[in-house]
């Protein structure tokens, strides 16, 4: 009885996947359409070599690493989501928490995807894996990292759905089972985006990098862009599936990423005032950051637009009036989203590697094919999420039950699943 | 919820495929080959027995490939070595025939990309140690120049290596007489090694190495100069290929001003522990603790 009803759990899981409004098939065929592309000038790259990229030995990481960057804090942020649900009960972001658990796994995906397309190597991937290759652990932090995202990745995908089967199946949760893996989740995300950070933070060679404020950092500018990411998709998920997203619930988290913010824009000026006041050689990166140096500014503008956003939407969220103005709050969402991700992707990786550790400036900026890789593993990531959501959804808003649960007649059902 | 990644496990499903296949087209015609590399153990895991057939496999591909016959060593470390390096600061001048001499011993790709395992630097004279000053590409009709000093840099083969501190699978060592070495076949690729560098001593083979077949040194060693792979990363080995049979490194040998010393730091009566003893020396960045050893001094 039990097996027929699984063998139901996962056929109605199909169905739900492969069936859809034509907008569905549109979104997928999109998707599938950027992954193709990102995939053709990958076996390109593949064939050439990493050459294919604007990337040198000057600067020998890129946009694959800053977008890895990007989205372990995309990912760590879930736990804005998963603190306020679970510790403190907080009804309107409970009742939609498993959604964003499986938006951290989806950022998993894509991060773990930029570290592939980044790898020169990725067919000897098997030389990671503890037994039949060497994981260089506890020395090399890319080796912790490797654990902690993985680790992160199964955390976020047992939660939610261990919590969404047992909504099916109409039972309570068993509370000893998932409550220290709930638990568990949270210290662990603030450790995926302390070990990235380590991982830059532990290079004596990359002054940059070698500055203790590092990870708080992190910390800081990912509980702005991840919840940020999350207040958006909410909405849009709320448009076209009609499930119930409270407007507190997103109120909430504009609120919690004021605070991150101004702790983000108070650590940026400690490094500034640090930087700047001791004018050691070490000054460097942030001059070549903010100002250019010795004629190269390509980063300049972008540094400031990122600045001037970020100021922006803190001041935006900041003010209650704006905050809970859902078109200011959106406006303010957009501006976190893109004023991090520079500050944090390109913003954060290029200056480690400019000026060079012999003080050779080679100004890196992504070619075509760098960004096509990256949307490609960016419509990946949302792939994955968007079918995460269409078997997700339907269980948090109840229609996806049980089929002893079932009232209606299967023609409405039917429909009523398609419509989703 | 298994078939909600399929689509993810299908991309890198076909993204592996289209990989192995493009080693494959790159490569050789014989797949057994391609295979038993592929499935190949870390260097030092490696068995007498799988050594030697690893060296076969080897040669036969450097055969194809170059149409040359190749002579691999494994010869390992010498008991009671460990190699230093001795830079005269005040004899170099300029001319960098050390790095087209590293070049013509070593196999490094020659043109796209161009791979130097030697950087010799020109800072304005009154400065030496602030590297913000630097220039790299310099092309005088005559050295040395009025104005200037010269410092060359390579891999200070550290006794604390940070590129090896931060290898996830541990495909970069420091052998016993002090070499930090690569091991080619078992690098990834990640690049993290040359991010960790404080002395810019690493560079990758962003490219299959372009090497014309009559340039070749076919007198190598499997931890230094054999043709490289594309998407790893190598480095200077102080030519492993030569110290361990008694010779100097081709920079060395290179130089026409005596600049460059070379020898064995546990032998008192060397010339590089006459140096160390007898003139001032410092090393690169020593605030760092990496132990460089490469002692740079001024002779005159």
């Amino acid at each position: 009885m039990a097996d027929m009803e699984a063998w139901r759990f996962f056929k109605q899981t199909l169905v739900l996947v492969a069936k859809g409004r034509p907008i569905y098939y549109l979104w997928c065929a999109l998707l599938l359409f950027i992954m193709a592309v990102g995939l053709w000038f990958y076996t390109k790259q593949m064939e050439q070599g990493l050459i294919f990229t604007s990337m040198r030995n000057e600067v020998s990481w890129g946009l694959y690493i800053a977008n890895f960057t990007y989205l372990v804090g995309v990912a760590a942020a879930a736990v804005l989501l998963v603190i306020p649900a679970y510790i403190y009960h907080f009804g309107p972001i409970k009742e939609i928490v498993v959604l964003g658990e499986l938006f951290a796994a989806s950022s998993i995906v894509m991060a773990l995807l930029f570290v592939t397309v980044d790898l020169g190597r990725p067919e000897r991937f098997w030389h990671l894996i503890p037994g039949i290759g060497i994981l260089a652990f506890p020395n090399s932090l890319l080796a912790w990292d490797v654990i902690v995202l993985n680790g992160y990745f199964f955390l976020n995908v047992i939660v939610p759905v261990y919590i969404l089967v047992n909504s099916y199946y109409e039972k309570e949760p068993n509370a000893k089972f998932i409550v220290p893996l709930i638990l568990l989740s949270i210290p662990w995300a603030v450790g995926i985006h302390t070990v990235t950070a380590f991982l830059y933070n532990g290079l004596a060679a990359r002054p940059f990098w070698n500055a203790s404020i590092l990870a708080p950092r992190f910390l800081a500018s990912a509980f702005c862009s991840g919840p940020a990411i999350i207040i958006i998709i909410f909405q849009v998920i709320r448009k076209i599936s009609q499930i119930k997203i409270a407007n507190e619930a997103l109120f909430k988290i504009a609120e919690l990423i004021a605070y991150a913010m101004f702790l983000n824009l108070f650590l940026l000026g400690a490094e500034v005032f640090k930087e700047y006041y001791s004018n050691t050689i070490h000054l460097a990166p942030l001059e070549y950051l903010y100002q250019g140096l010795r004629g190269h500014h390509a980063l300049v503008p972008w540094m400031w637009l990122s600045l001037a956003f970020n100021v922006t939407a803190f001041v935006l969220f900041l003010i209650p009036r704006t905050r809970k103005n859902i078109p200011t709050l959106n406006v303010g969402a957009f501006l976190i989203i893109i004023g991090v991700w520079i500050e944090k992707g390109p913003g954060f990786v290029a200056p480690g590697f400019i000026p060079d550790p012999l003080g050779e400036i080679y100004e890196y900026f992504p070619n075509f094919a760098e960004l096509a890789i990256s949307l490609g593993v960016w419509a990946c990531g949302l792939l994955v999420f968007t079918l995460f959501m269409k078997v997700a959804i339907p269980i948090v808003r109840g229609d996806f039950i049980h089929s002893k649960h079932v009232k209606i007649g299967p023609r409405k059902k039917r429909a009523q699943l398609r419509d989703m | 919820m298994a078939d909600k990644r399929f689509t993810r496990r299908d991309f890198l499903k076909i993204a592996s495929v289209a990989t192995l296949s493009g080693v494959g087209l790159s490569g050789i015609s014989c797949k057994k080959a391609d295979l038993e590399e592929f499935l190949q153990k870390h260097y030092l895991e490696m068995t007498d027995e799988e050594k030697k057939q690893t060296i076969k496999r080897l040669e036969e591909k450097y055969l194809k490939k170059y149409g040359k016959k190749f002579t691999i060593s494994t010869q390992g470390a010498k008991p009671g070595t460990l190699w230093g390096y001795g830079l005269d600061l005040s004899r170099c001048i300029g001319c960098r025939r050390c790095v087209y001499g590293c070049v013509k011993e070593n196999n490094p790709s020659r043109y796209n990309p161009q791979l130097h395992w030697i950087r010799v630097v020109r800072l304005p004279e009154g400065s030496l140690i602030n590297l913000e000053k630097t220039e790299h590409y310099y092309n005088p009709p005559l050295v040395p120049e009025p104005g200037y000093v010269y410092m060359p840099v390579q891999c200070q083969h550290c006794e604390n290596p940070p590129c090896v501190k931060v290898c996830p699978v541990r495909a970069t060592w420091k052998e016993p007489d002090g070499l930090v070495v690569v091991d080619y076949n078992w690098c990834i690729g990640c690049r993290y090694c040359i991010a960790a560098c404080p002395y810019k001593g690493r560079v990758f083979n962003w490219a299959e190495p372009n090497i014309p077949p009559e340039e070749l040194n076919t007198a190598v060693h499997y931890l230094g100069n054999r043709p490289r792979y594309k998407n790893v990363v190598d480095k200077c080995t102080f030519c492993v290929q030569r110290v361990r049979q008694g010779r100097y490194p081709a920079c060395v040998e290179a130089c026409p001003t005596g600049t460059r010393k070379f020898g064995n730091l546990l032998d008192p009566n060397s010339e590089i522990r006459y140096l160390i003893d007898h003139k001032r020396v410092f090393r690169l960045k020593e605030d760092l603790n990496t132990e460089p050893k490469f002692y740079y001094f001024f002779g005159l």
